[in-house]
């Protein structure tokens, strides 16, 4: 039986970045993981300070900080690109929702500036005109998730060991792989997105489907992630489905276009009426897109927990079983933060942000069922 | 069978009437429709639409190979990812 000083379970930016922290901290870790495409794999990888809520607003500030440390050493393939976010008000009563944000975000040290319609205009001219007006926001940007994630587990060095297979059930300080084979370690990370349902006594996430659509190469014509005012609405809207205009300028030329959110369903499959419906809310805002070739749509599947936070910290009827799961639309941004809060939380350290509102233990009622 | 006149990467070329300008790539003797960004020459592979890997321009659009047929007087042009 293999050992170690923890194990952490999925390979997705959440649990590479939990194994990195770990072993930034000098612990042994085996990073297990089957290896199956997840959420990090399908998103899009804008890592955004958000402001919906408080806690939201901590984490992926926080978060951002932790990233700007290291974009500085990731290769090129991880593609960081200081972008900033655009977000724009349709109407002249969301420059109201722009200001707020600014002030939200402003009360926490990161910087936003208020833009006329003219100044978004010059900003990105394949905007159509007439939009009210925006807010920029500099310290934003773009990673491609999937190679940060390899790369967080290559950066760990020695001390992370990649284990391959699926974890078909949870034991006292022990993993139990489909192969047979166990492995043990005082603390365990459940990181490993929707799948953790499986392997826990009651259930946590819900699945929200989002679908994207990506472009041919083109000269560039977008400078920033765009993204629509009205997003945080649709974003943490709780049911219905919904889209929003958001689009990013790969590296490569290609314009990654989403948003939607639908609930309840696992079909992989694209949903062609609503996927009409989001290229038009995305040509609303770029008319020119509907000159450009999509040359690939796919869809993925965010976990979202019953509150919109993700749940971090040990489980409350399993002390040795730290959660890492439920990260939603915002898992790129905030896995970095998340990581060094349940490390903080393993090493019985003070957390550099206060991880109440993240606490796993909100999510349960006070008996548990034991596994 | 009709034969129908176009051009493919400037030269002048017959072709059936009802073929793909896949096929037609094909039958120039070169099926290449592209070159990749790692520099590879790419050329039909799935025939149906799906792949994208058949991306050519046509009459200075960019089009797919495999699901546009050829017309009379069509201007086909390998492209290169700048
Ligand atoms: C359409 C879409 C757009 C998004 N856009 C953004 C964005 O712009 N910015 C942002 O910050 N976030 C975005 N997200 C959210 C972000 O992608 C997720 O929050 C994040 O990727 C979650 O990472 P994870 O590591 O928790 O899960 P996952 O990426 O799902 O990783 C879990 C891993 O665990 C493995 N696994 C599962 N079960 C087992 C098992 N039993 N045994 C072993 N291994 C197992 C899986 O195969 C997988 O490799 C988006 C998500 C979607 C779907
Ligand atoms: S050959 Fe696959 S899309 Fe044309």
């Amino acid at each position: 039986m293999a050992t170690a000083d923890a194990i952490v379970i999925g390979a997705g930016i959440i649990g590479a970045a939990c194994a990195w922290q770990l072993a930034q901290q000098g612990l042994r870790v085996l990073l297990v993981d089957d290896q199956l495409p997840g959420a990090t794999a399908a998103g899009m990888g804008h890592l955004v300070c958000m402001d919906d809520n408080p806690a939201e607003l901590a984490l992926s500030s926080y978060s951002l900080n932790l990233w700007r440390g290291v974009v500085d050493r990731m290769p090129d393939n991880c593609a960081w690109q200081g972008c900033g976010t655009l977000w724009i008000a349709e109407k002249p009563e969301e420059m109201a929702i722009a200001e707020v944000k600014k002030q939200r975000m402003a009360a926490l040290g990161v910087n936003s500036e208020m833009l006329s319609s003219q100044q978004v205009a010059q900003l990105e001219p394949m905007l159509r005109g007439g939009l009210a007006g925006g807010l920029h926001v500099p310290g934003d940007g773009i990673i491609y998730a999937p190679n940060a994630a390899r790369w967080l587990i290559e950066d760990a060095g020695e001390a992370v060991q990649r284990v391959y297979g699926e974890v078909v059930a949870l034991e006292q300080q022990a993993v139990v792989l489909a192969s047979g084979q166990r492995l043990s370690a005082p603390v365990i990370t459940l990181a490993c997105g929707l799948q953790a349902d499986k392997l826990l006594p009651t259930p946590l996430l819900r699945a929200k489907k989002g679908q994207l659509a990506i472009t041919d190469r083109y000269p560039h014509t977008v400078k920033h992630q765009l993204v629509e005012l009205g997003y945080g609405a649709s974003a943490h809207a709780a049911k219905g489905t919904s889209v929003a205009f958001n689009v990013q300028a790969r590296p490569t030329g290609q314009l990654l276009i989403g948003s939607s959110r639908q609930f309840d369903t696992l079909d992989t499959a694209i949903d062609m009426p609503l996927l009409a419906t989001m290229l038009k809310r995305a040509t609303d805002f770029l008319p020119g897109l509907a000159k450009m070739s999509i040359i690939r749509c796919w869809a993925g599947f965010r976990a979202a927990s019953a509150d919109g936070l993700p749940l971090l910290g040990p489980h409350p009827a399993y002390p040795w079983l730290w959660l890492a799961l439920g990260h939603e639309g915002l898992g790129v941004t905030t896995a970095l933060g998340s990581a060094a809060l349940i490390a903080a939380q393993i090493q019985q350290q003070r957390t550099a942000i206060d991880d109440t509102p993240y606490l796993a233990a909100r999510m349960f009622a006070t008996e548990e069922s034991l596994l | 069978m009709k034969l129908i006149s176009l051009t493919i990467a400037g030269l002048p070329c017959q072709v059936q009437e009802g073929i793909t300008v896949a096929a037609a790539l094909s039958a120039s003797g070169q099926d290449h429709c592209r070159i990749s960004v790692s520099q590879q020459p790419r050329a039909a592979f799935c025939g149906m639409g799906v792949c994208q890997e058949c991306r050519v321009i046509i009459d200075g659009i960019q089009r797919l190979a495999c699901q546009t047929l050829c017309q009379g007087g069509m201007k086909i042009e390998r492209s290169g990812n700048k």
